[in-house]
């Protein structure tokens, strides 16, 4: 009889309970799930196709085995496309700790992450850090927070400020660089820079998420080849008018799609060019 | 004379450089990506060069905020 363990295909013998089955696969599991649905009952009977859980608490999967697990919820040829790729991080506050994050529950294979910042109690209204790493610098923050998602992506992380003199040696290796920094004139700045120095590689930028107004203004707009820009254009951050966890977020995740997108050789404006679609 | 401007085709006059344009869009330069003929442009060089009518210009603006 054919069953699921720990997503892979398992034979075992008909009438074998969930006790038979973790005394003989993983004696130590301290969560059993079956079909979705915690069980607490060791001597129910397995069904043809269930699909069990055994988890130990505590215990960090094997490379091998969090990437079969990630591979199975990800369509496999994607999975192995991003798992090659490396995306810079200009700026980890609102925007790019969600970006970093996105990315690594996507799988992708490196990020570097540079941010001069550290963690602030008013950082917490929309930044992907927690009360405990206030006072830390955030790219020392957000790489612990990655590790504790995702092990196995390659995190590098420079607490130093992006100026011309080091953005070829911060971003010289990365496929994609995402501009997620919040000052207007800096966000210009190191997109004039990066499309200058790096003629081949993709940006994607991001403008206009402040206050609550619609999300659904927000798009991702192509402004060429290798250049893209997430936002609704319009709204600044300015006093009266901040920025709130929602539509920096959305922004946030149109830039990782975006991205994903593009390392997925995959137009990010429209998905005309998508089999699936 | 008539320049394209993010895909828009505009009559544009008494400007000779794109910083001319900038002014008379009221888009400061320090915020503005500008893109001349595919060629992306440093802040420095918006005065430089001369504008010719058809020229193909995308301006993208930046706002605060992330």
């Amino acid at each position: 009889m054919k069953i699921y363990l720990n997503e892979k295909p398992a034979e075992i013998d008909a009438g074998m309970t969930l006790a038979e089955l973790v005394a003989s696969m993983k004696p130590d599991a301290d969560v059993r799930i079956i079909n979705g649905h915690p069980v607490a009952a060791p001597d129910i009977l397995l069904q043809q196709d269930d699909r069990v859980t055994l988890i130990k608490r505590g215990e960090i999967p094997s490379f091998e085995d969090l990437e079969f697990l990630l591979t199975t919820r990800h369509t496999p040829l994607i999975h192995q496309q991003l798992k090659t790729k490396h995306v810079g991080i200009a700026g980890v506050g609102g925007l790019g700790s969600q970006v970093a994050i996105a990315l690594a529950r996507s799988g992708i294979g490196s990020l570097t992450l540079v941010d001069f910042d550290v963690v602030e109690p008013s950082n917490l209204n929309r930044q992907q850090y927690f009360i405990d790493q206030i006072g830390l610098p955030k790219v020392s923050a957000l790489a612990e927070n990655l590790r504790r998602i995702n092990p196995y992506v390659k995190v590098t992380a420079h607490c130093e400020k992006v100026s011309e003199m080091n953005l070829c040696q911060l971003f010289g290796t990365v496929d994609l660089l995402v501009e997620a920094f919040d000052d207007a004139g800096q966000k210009a700045q190191l997109c004039r820079s990066f499309l200058q120095h790096f003629p081949d590689r993709y940006l994607v930028a991001a403008s206009g998420m402040a206050g609550y107004g619609t999300a659904n203004r927000i798009a991702t707009k192509r402004i060429n080849r290798r250049f893209y820009l997430c936002g609704d254009d319009t709204s600044a951050a300015r006093p009266g008018h901040g920025l709130m966890a929602p539509r920096v977020g959305v922004v946030a995740h149109h830039q990782a799609n975006a991205a994903l997108r593009l390392l997925l050789n995959l137009e990010p404006e429209t998905d005309n060019d998508d089999p699936d679609n | 004379m008539i320049l394209t401007i993010n895909g828009q085709a505009r009559e544009i006059n008494q400007v000779g450089t794109l910083a001319d344009l900038l002014a008379q869009l009221q888009l400061s330069p320090e915020r503005v990506v500008v893109e001349l003929n595919g060629e992306i442009l440093c802040a420095d060089q918006l005065g430089a060069n001369a504008l010719s009518p058809g020229d193909k210009i995308e301006l993208v603006q930046f706002v605060g905020g992330g």
